[in-house]
């Protein structure tokens, strides 16, 4: 087993300046800071219109330390093509390519340019920061959104759709690395990606980003209502490597521990919720609890 | 070298003499043939470039964008439904400011679904911020595609060169291919100001505001309206750096004449036919033909048609009688586009001189309909009688 990353041994060279204009408690921020640091310096960033445009400021300060290429909303993996094409024609092979887009960006308007990109074996790192709605434009539905979530386009009966599994489509693509993370477990995003960084073809990382305004929680609360995700089995935490799929960090413990925590507690902290019945939280429930057990079995195997 | 090929290989020959670094493209009918032989002297090793076949035209600008944005120097092509796909890559692309290249193979657009040639693609980007170019035989299609790269990397924008889909693209003829190392001579290697660079780091396209700001030095940067105000002013500009191109493309190939307009028995002509690319070759057949009756006619092609050469443009038809334009596109709703803009430079020029031509507009060969040699004599012959209508008449309609 690789050796973990702590808090104690995380590189100390930052490359998000201060003072971003984040919201205050966003999930992102973590998320980004610490991402960026795995990639390291020699990373050219590709970004479409997001939360993260707004996080990196207004021209002419930028709050990245890294050349970054601001890119049009569908354009994404097409434009992480192109600058790898480039460095392969200058035979600039010490540079990596990465690219960071929302859930909308990924999951909706993004998903041809990247499946595009994914089938040609494009060497880039993409990451989808998932905080289930178009909050940079005033909190409507995506199609991560999850079902029951309320947006200001789903505002009163909330989303009636499941959210789409993303991380699976991208899977079905035989790349050799997926990952699922989470904002509130920044150690296992960055050990994920330490990992991958130099297998080939794309890689693409799903990372679940607690969103205070967007799903109405206090800001204090972003990390406590990320890791209550994990710890219910609703977002679960894991790696398919070459098609090999496995259970990683807080959730890898959950399998041995095989107690979760009622997904209420997390539904309950968050208004977003507020139109579920307990109805639908109890079949939700349930859904998680067939999930879990295929999880168990597999364990028991 | 002369050699004997299609107006598509002539634009990929043009491409594989500037060296392109990245190509990338999504096939799309009358412009397929040029993509198709870049990808394979690519994969057979006789062109050293990087061909990324991409998904989509949308995603093929966007790959072009980001390369040129990291320091290559790069190239599409694309047709019809295709460029209108890419429409958003294609502002995006002249207001980052980056020197691509892109042939417009000129089709018509859907709906209905039609694949045969009009101009109503590249004209319904005019718009956009890039120069437009257009080719009217093979020759000017290879010659314009070097030009262009020298013209857009001075200037900092991208262009489109258009040429006539099937017309052009699918006929064989005769044409030079210019001199490797005479196109080396005449375009330097590509160096841009700023590329994405881990040792340079900058944030590129970021969110402008509407006024200036201050930099962390306390240094004023650019507003949105000044970024966009500098597109347009070194839009106006670039006609003189095509003129410099013009020049310095005849002294090192010994081809050349005017930057902006191609004129046929122009000299003492009281009346001009005024069109875009290939249409114009045929309407000397009819220019001949008038001219053997007395009629004193000329044609003019327009080679550059973004940005307007318009004091070119007037200057050239200053003092005619009538200005005949065809044209393969309207702006719907009112009249054919190049027609508006021929107005407009003579007014700007010549209001109040009395020397105003009357304008009359032909629209033809929409949607590939046959353009007659016949039914251009007899409409220039009529038009050079007085302006036929006010509003544009259609050649070859059948209602």
């Amino acid at each position: 087993m690789q050796a973990k990353t702590t808090i104690l041994n995380l590189p100390t060279e930052e490359f998000v300046q201060p003072g971003t204009r984040a919201c205050t408690g966003c999930g992102l921020a973590i998320a980004y800071r610490i991402g960026l640091k795995a990639l390291g310096k020699d990373t050219i960033l590709v970004v479409p219109p997001s939360c993260l445009t707004v996080l990196q400021g207004l021209f002419p300060v930028a709050s990245t330390k890294l050349p970054c290429l601001n890119v049009t909303f569908a354009s994404t993996a097409a434009a992480a093509s192109g600058v790898l094409a480039t460095l392969r024609a200058l035979g600039k092979d010490n540079v990596r390519v990465a690219g960071w887009a929302g859930d909308g960006g990924t999951s909706d308007i993004g998903l041809q340019a990247l499946s595009g990109a994914a089938e040609r074996g494009e060497k880039f790192i993409y990451f989808c920061y998932d905080n289930e709605g178009y909050m940079n434009t005033g909190v409507q539905r995506s199609g991560t959104t999850p079902i029951g979530a309320v947006t200001a386009n789903t505002p009163l009966k909330g989303k009636l759709q499941n959210k789409k599994d993303v991380p699976a489509i991208m899977a079905a693509h035989n790349l050799s690395y997926v990952a699922a993370c989470s904002a509130a477990y920044p150690l296992d995003l960055y050990d994920k990606i330490k990992k991958c960084i130099d297998m080939p073809g794309t890689k693409y990382f799903h990372i679940h980003i607690p969103c205070p305004p967007g799903w109405g929680f206090d800001p204090r609360y972003g990390i406590k209502i990320g890791r209550l995700a994990v710890e219910t089995g609703y977002y679960d935490l894991y790696e398919v490597v070459n098609g090999e799929f496995k259970l990683t960090a807080a959730s890898e413990k959950l399998v041995e521990k095989r107690k979760l925590t009622p997904v209420r507690d997390y539904f309950r902290a968050q208004s977003r919720f507020k139109t579920l019945t307990e109805q639908q939280i109890s079949d939700i429930q349930q859904a998680i609890d067939a999930k879990w057990s295929g999880y168990y079995k597999k364990d028991e195997e | 070298m002369h050699i004997i090929e299609n107006g598509n290989v002539a634009a990929a020959l043009g491409v594989r003499l500037c060296g392109v670094n990245v190509i990338a493209a999504y096939p799309i009918t009358p412009q397929t043939p040029v993509t198709e032989k870049l990808s394979e002297w690519v994969e057979a090793g006789e062109m050293k470039a990087e061909y990324i076949p991409v998904e989509s035209e949308h995603s093929a600008l966007s790959v072009c964008i980001a390369a040129t944005s990291a320091g290559a120097r790069s190239f599409t092509a694309t047709s019809s439904n295709g460029l209108l796909y890419m429409h958003e890559q294609v502002q995006w692309a002249s207001g980052a400011r980056l020197p691509i290249v892109m042939c417009v193979v000129n089709r018509a657009v859907g709906a209905p679904w039609n694949v045969w040639n009009d101009q109503q693609d590249s004209i319904s980007q005019r718009d956009t911020g890039w120069m437009q170019m257009y080719a009217s035989d093979h020759q000017q299609i290879i010659d314009t595609v070097i030009k262009a790269y020298y013209l857009a990397e001075k200037t900092s924008i991208p262009i489109m060169v258009c040429y006539d889909g099937y017309i052009l693209s699918h006929t064989y003829m005769p044409f030079e291919v210019p001199d490797a190392d005479k196109v080396k001579a005449f375009l330097p290697p590509f160096k841009p100001d700023y590329a994405l660079d881990p040792n340079d780091p900058a944030n590129l396209n970021t969110v402008t505001l509407p006024d200036v700001r201050m930099d962390v030095r306390g240094e004023l940067a650019h507003g949105y309206m000044e970024i966009r105000y500098l597109l347009q002013e070194e839009l106006r500009g670039a006609l003189a750096v095509a003129a410099e191109t013009e020049k310095r493309f005849d002294e090192i190939f010994g081809r050349g004449g005017d930057p902006y307009i191609e004129p046929y028995l122009c000299d003492d002509a009281e009346y001009v036919a005024v069109g875009l690319g290939s249409v114009t070759y045929q309407l000397r057949v009819a220019v001949d033909a008038l001219r053997a009756e007395g009629i004193k006619v000329g044609v003019m092609g327009i080679k550059f048609y973004r940005p307007f050469p318009d004091e070119a443009i007037a200057k050239a038809l200053k003092g005619r009688k009538g200005v005949i334009v065809y044209e393969k596109a309207l702006s719907y709703g009112y009249e054919g586009a190049l027609a508006s803009d021929l107005k407009s430079a003579l007014y700007d020029s010549l209001a109040g001189t009395g020397s105003m031509p009357y304008v009359q507009n032909f629209v033809l060969g929409i949607g590939g309909r046959d353009i007659k040699t016949h039914d251009l004599t007899e409409t220039l012959r009529a038009a050079t009688k007085g302006r036929v209508a006010k509003e544009p008449v259609w050649i070859g309609l059948k209602l």
